[in-house]
């Protein structure tokens, strides 16, 4: 049997491990392929209520008089940011394809400037992609001086063709402390992260 | 000088092995590196099973009687990762080295080289794991999922040691199986073809390929955490637009083949072992290789049936729910071609078949409380509580490790030249099928009850069977000692010399060598009609 | 021979034969509860569907093999029969369970999509897990309150004290979440720093609850009750201490618990303008201490150094009241040390730092008052 003997053995042991090693490097780029590949499923599936970070369009939406949809509003804050954050609506009746607008208020309780980062979160996770944010503070970080106080508003339509069971969808913020702070901002990439300014 | 020294090792690699302590330290033998293994996995078995004792201690009595909750929680962690890389995952690799070369008729591994560095590698990464117990704010705390933010913005100092032993361990791991790979399709003698194998041989290229498809993201994984702890990356921050769900689907991606990576060549050993004892050939043989195949092929699309309760979409649970339960037709068929090989046979019971015995009836549970786990609304329930925890022990104790025991008794007088002691055998599979059963079984009834995995401490209801699981534990541990002085006592002479065949029955090119096998394995091929 | 496989028989039958049966002991249970939801009955009828389908399954096989391993033996005489294929026979037992096992998919998908549909809820409830307790906000009747481990299990489950004889040991709160049993409850779960999940058996799922994303569970239940259930995603070190209690009421006493909820919101309110005394402010320091500080830096305020140093020798003793507020207030960021800013009411943070000023044999005698605690926020 040629494979046993030494020369070509060897050989043809040789192309083999390159062709191993070949599957390794795919497999790790695979694993870091990962995160957009997940990306983007969550846009097209809109699984874990992930749900737009910039600005889109409300053109070319047919209001639909004939049905309501109940938005409610929620907002949290990670522990480690000490602001004080919610909804100044609790609950909203809209129609599909309706331009609305609310507001959320965010207080900084600490004696420091501090920039936050909201993320939002829609639930039903279904919904989220038909749930469209014209304008929202969560598009650029937000900076709030010692002891200051904002009202920041948010425009929003919720699409025409969001699936008729669902009555109710849940519009979520949590304020996270972003990494870059206003006494070490050197670096403004991350500040520029979502393509928006940070003062916007 | 040098043309000399160049003489003298190669005199030594080709004929016969150097003395004293560098043996082991440049050996490049299939069967020194297995044996290396081997005690390397079982070292870490008898290490992982006493901080298993810390725990079964600790949840001996409702309150917190030894340990405080964080310290707890590094045991958890730690039993998990040196349990899983540490004990199985290498003693697995250590059967592939002393065993691969002689069933397929080569005189060794193809690459020895990388053998040596692969195994060297664990060592260092296992040093590196555990003194992450003494480090300034402890070991890893997190469980063996590392769930990130917990593991990352959470995580003690320690986890970037953890990370670097994970690296140390999946390179082991990845060289090993190319390894095997190589030797598999390159080396195998004249005539034996890919269906001539026995079936341990096709378990283990399956393995070898499930290892190199998803040690490599496993890597990609703890580099993510990595950087999310150090170089400010956000993978998994939700705060910077990352996601920590998404560490799960990475993570459960690289763990469900996981566990195929430890229960497959498992199947291959029982495949082996039946068939000896029953004297008669495996039932279903193509069958066989194909069922492991499809179960191979299917862990790497049902990872997500770990993550029920995340708040995937309803289409996602559904897929998940149909191609988990779906695995239960080819496992089932394993099943069924194990009795039907023990049908109209002629049965003995010397010890390697009572573990493989105990093994078919013990991993079949573990396969059922497997099927209700992948029925998703279920699940909702069953999640993160001790029904969970029977069943991965169920189906990695009594199936991988009882699989690895079996395995030892029936290959150890072939590796030693020397019988072991039937009797003692016999105690110590009595002593452990029984234990393991009072230690695991009552854990489905507290998973049901309501108890979550992971807790220090318990609800006054619990008590009862956390006590009986907690003896069992301690009489399992206590009879692997058995075990220990048992293989001890065969290498230094047992109870009399085996013979080249040791098995009335036993059938595969293993069997053909000496006992002990000569020091490369066949110099020259063996002719497989 | 015979007796190991007897044994194993009988110890998996009997075992089996108890979970179907779902034999319910004195004070401790072997099987799920059926819970007190239509979906948490659809669950356990689900859960009773598979176990009897194992079962039967485990009875062919196994009896199979112990029949096999009986007569099938050499020391019996058994000679072995040499086949080792059978196509037919490899097809049905590949094709039957495949159809048994679409028979348990149509229930499944059933119950699957009945525990997804949280549509037209009547009243919402979000629900935050901290490390390492639980915050629930009514959003329409403005009610948020946190919920923790109770005092009495707390105290129990330290190093070496024995629990027994301890109500409802682990799995007690002091603030319950109350719904109204008959109502869609939805639940908005989400969670403040790792992941968590929330978890009540009775109602027949377990919900995580992840920092930054939001999740929607519902419930509706019949029967008012006190139902107990405790976290389930490892979340750090007191992870077996944050339970989960929810009190169902009817609507009437639902009503009136709502109604006192918001009277407590405005006492409260109030207090923070009067002037408390030395002995007043350390009673409620004390309870203030118990749920939020005491987990880390321990009842005695000796802490866990170095994770949680302790506060008995804190430097911050020797600093100004204000500074010691800010730290409460806003945290140690890099540390363990949470910002409560937000979680604390002006008389709650005033009370904690008057208790850690005086506690443990301090006696600074040092009296912080809500309004001063409002200022040096």
């Amino acid at each position: 049997m040629s494979v046993n003997e030494p020369g070509g053995g060897q050989r043809s042991n040789r192309t083999l491990v390159r062709r191993l090693l070949l599957v390794v490097v795919a497999m790790f780029g695979f694993g870091f392929a990962l995160v957009p590949l997940y990306d983007v499923f969550c846009d097209v599936t809109g699984i874990n209520g992930k749900t737009n970070r910039v600005a889109e369009q409300a053109d070319g939406l047919v209001v639909d008089q004939t049905r309501w949809v109940t938005v409610e509003f929620v907002g949290s804050v990670q522990s480690d940011l000490p602001w004080s954050f919610g909804p100044n609506d609790v609950k909203m009746r809209v129609h599909p394809g309706q331009l609305s607008e609310t507001t959320y208020y965010a207080e900084n309780l600490s004696d420091r400037a501090i920039i936050g980062q909201a993320v939002p979160s829609v639930a039903p996770g279904v919904a989220a992609k038909y749930f469209r944010k014209i304008e929202c503070f969560c598009f650029s970080q937000q900076e709030l001086a010692a002891g200051a106080r904002r009202d920041m508003p948010v425009r929003f339509v919720v699409e025409p063709g969001l699936p008729p069971e669902i009555g109710t969808v849940t519009l979520s913020y949590t304020f996270f402390e972003s990494k870059n702070q206003p006494d070490a901002e050197q670096d403004h990439s991350n500040h520029a992260k979502f393509g928006v300014d940070a003062e916007a | 000088m040098t043309s000399v020294a160049a003489t003298t090792d190669d005199h030594n690699t080709h004929h016969g092995p150097a003395k004293g302590l560098m043996r082991w330290v440049v050996t490049t033998n299939h069967k020194d590196i297995g044996s290396l293994y081997l005690w390397l996995a079982f070292i870490m078995f008898l290490a992982g099973g006493a901080m298993a004792m810390v725990i079964r201690a600790e949840l001996f009595q409702p309150g917190l009687q030894f340990v405080r909750p964080e310290f707890f929680n590094q045991m958890t962690t730690l039993h998990g990762l040196v349990m899983v890389f540490g004990a199985v995952m290498p003693a697995w690799t250590g059967f592939a080295n002393w065993l691969l070369p002689m069933m397929i008729g080569a005189p060794d591994m193809a690459l020895p080289m990388m053998n040596n560095w692969s195994f060297w590698l664990l060592p260092f990464a296992f040093i590196m794991l555990v003194s992450t117990l003494f480090m300034e704010g402890g070991a890893p705390n997190f469980g063996w999922t590392f769930y990130a933010p917990l593991s990352t913005t959470y995580g003690p100092d320690s986890t970037d040691f953890f990370i670097f032993a994970i690296h140390l361990m999946g390179i082991s791991s990845i060289m090993g199986a190319i390894n095997v790979i190589v030797t598999i399709l390159n080396m195998r003698a004249p005539g034996m073809t890919l269906l001539k194998m026995p079936l341990f041989v096709w378990t283990w290229l399956i393995t070898a390929f499930l290892l190199i498809a998803v040690m490599p993201v496993l890597a990609g994984a703890v580099t993510m955490m990595l950087t999310d702890r150090n170089f400010g990356t956000s993978f998994f921050d939700a705060a910077g637009g990352g996601d920590p769900v998404m560490f799960q689907h990475v993570f459960w991606f690289f763990g469900h083949p996981e566990v195929y990576i430890m229960i497959l060549p498992a199947f291959g050993v029982i495949s082996q072992i039946v068939p000896t004892f029953a004297r008669k050939p495996l039932f279903g043989y193509t069958s066989m290789v194909y069922a492991v195949g499809a179960i191979a092929f299917l862990s790497f699309a049902v990872w997500a049936h770990h993550m029920f309760t995340t708040g995937m979409p309803l289409a996602g649970e559904l897929y998940f729910m149909y191609a988990t339960v779906l695995i239960a037709v080819p496992t089932g068929v394993k099943i069924f071609n194990w009795a039907a090989t023990m049908w109209k046979g002629s049965m003995t019971f010397e010890t390697p078949m009572l573990f493989a015995l105990a093994f078919i009836f013990l991993f079949t549970i573990g396969g059922f409380s497997g099927l209700m786990l992948g029925v998703g609304p279920a699940d909702m329930q069953y999640h993160d509580t001790y029904f969970v925890v029977a069943h991965f022990h169920y189906v990695l104790v009594t199936g991988a490790v009882f699989a690895l025991i079996a395995a030892t008794y029936y290959w150890l007088p072939k590796f030693t030249g020397n019988m072991y002691s039937e009797k003692w055998g016999r105690i110590h599979f009595w002593l452990s099928t029984i234990a393991v059963n009072v230690l695991f079984f009552p854990q489905h009834f507290l998973g049901l009850a309501g108890m979550p995995r992971r807790i220090p401490d318990y609800a006054l209801q619990f008590a009862d069977f956390n006590m009986i699981s907690s003896l069992g534990a301690f009489v399992f541990g206590a009879s692997q000692l058995i075990f220990l002085c048992l293989v001890i006592h065969t290498i230094r002479g047992g109870s009399g010399k085996a013979t080249d065949q040791v098995w009335e029955a036993a059938e595969g090119l293993e069997w053909t060598l000496p006992s002990p096998p000569p020091y490369h394995s066949f110099s020259t091929a063996p002719e497989v009609k | 021979m015979l007796l190991v496989i007897k044994k194993l028989g009988s110890l998996v039958l009997c075992a089996f034969g108890l979970l179907a049966s779902s034999v319910a002991m004195a004070d401790y249970q072997l099987n799920m509860t059926p819970g007190v939801t239509q979906v948490s009955r659809d669950v356990y009828w689900l859960h009773s569907l598979v176990l009897v389908f194992c079962v039967v399954i485990a009875l062919g096989v196994f009896g199979a093999m112990i029949y096999s391993l009986i007569y099938h033996r050499k020391s019996k005489g058994a000679v072995a029969a040499q086949f080792h294929e059978n196509t037919a026979v490899e097809i049905a037992w590949t094709v039957i369970p495949f159809i048994a096992l679409i028979g348990l998919a149509i229930p499944a998908t059933k119950t699957l999509i009945e525990l997804e549909d949280s549509s037209d809820p009547d009243m919402s409830i979000k629900v935050t897990g901290y490390q390492w307790k639980w915050q629930y906000e009514y959003l329409d009747e403005g009610i948020s309150f946190f919920s923790n481990l109770s005092e009495t299990s707390r105290a129990a489950a330290a190093l070496g004290q024995d629990p027994t004889g301890v109500e409802n040991y682990l799995l007690d709160v002091d603030n319950p979440i109350v719904v109204p049993i008959n109502k869609k409850v939805r639940f908005l779960v989400t969670a403040n720093d790792v992941i968590h999940s929330w978890w009540v058996p009775a109602l027949g799922w377990k919900q995580d609850a992840i920092p930054g994303f939001i999740n929607t569970a519902w419930t509706k239940i019949d029967e008012p009750g006190t139902y107990r259930g405790q976290c389930a995603e490892l979340c750090g070190k007191d992870h077996g201490y944050m339970p989960v209690v929810l009190i169902a009421k009817t609507e009437e006493d639902y009503a009136a618990w709502v109604a006192e909820q918001q009277a407590a919101a405005a006492a409260e309110a109030s207090g923070a303008t009067k002037t408390w005394a030395l002995a007043d402010l350390m009673a409620k320091g004390e309870r203030v201490y118990a749920t939020n500080c005491a987990a880390c830096h321990q009842p005695n305020g000796q802490g866990i150094p170095p994770a949680f140093p302790s506060l008995v020798t804190s430097p911050l003793l020797g600093q100004p009241v204000a500074e010691h507020i800010n730290v409460v207030v806003n945290g140690r960021p890099g540390t363990a040390m949470q910002a409560f800013g937000a979680q604390l009411s002006d008389v709650d943070l005033a009370a904690v730092v008057t208790y850690e000023r005086n506690a443990w044999g301090i006696d600074s005698g040092e009296i912080v008052q809500p309004a001063e605690a409002k200022a040096a926020r």
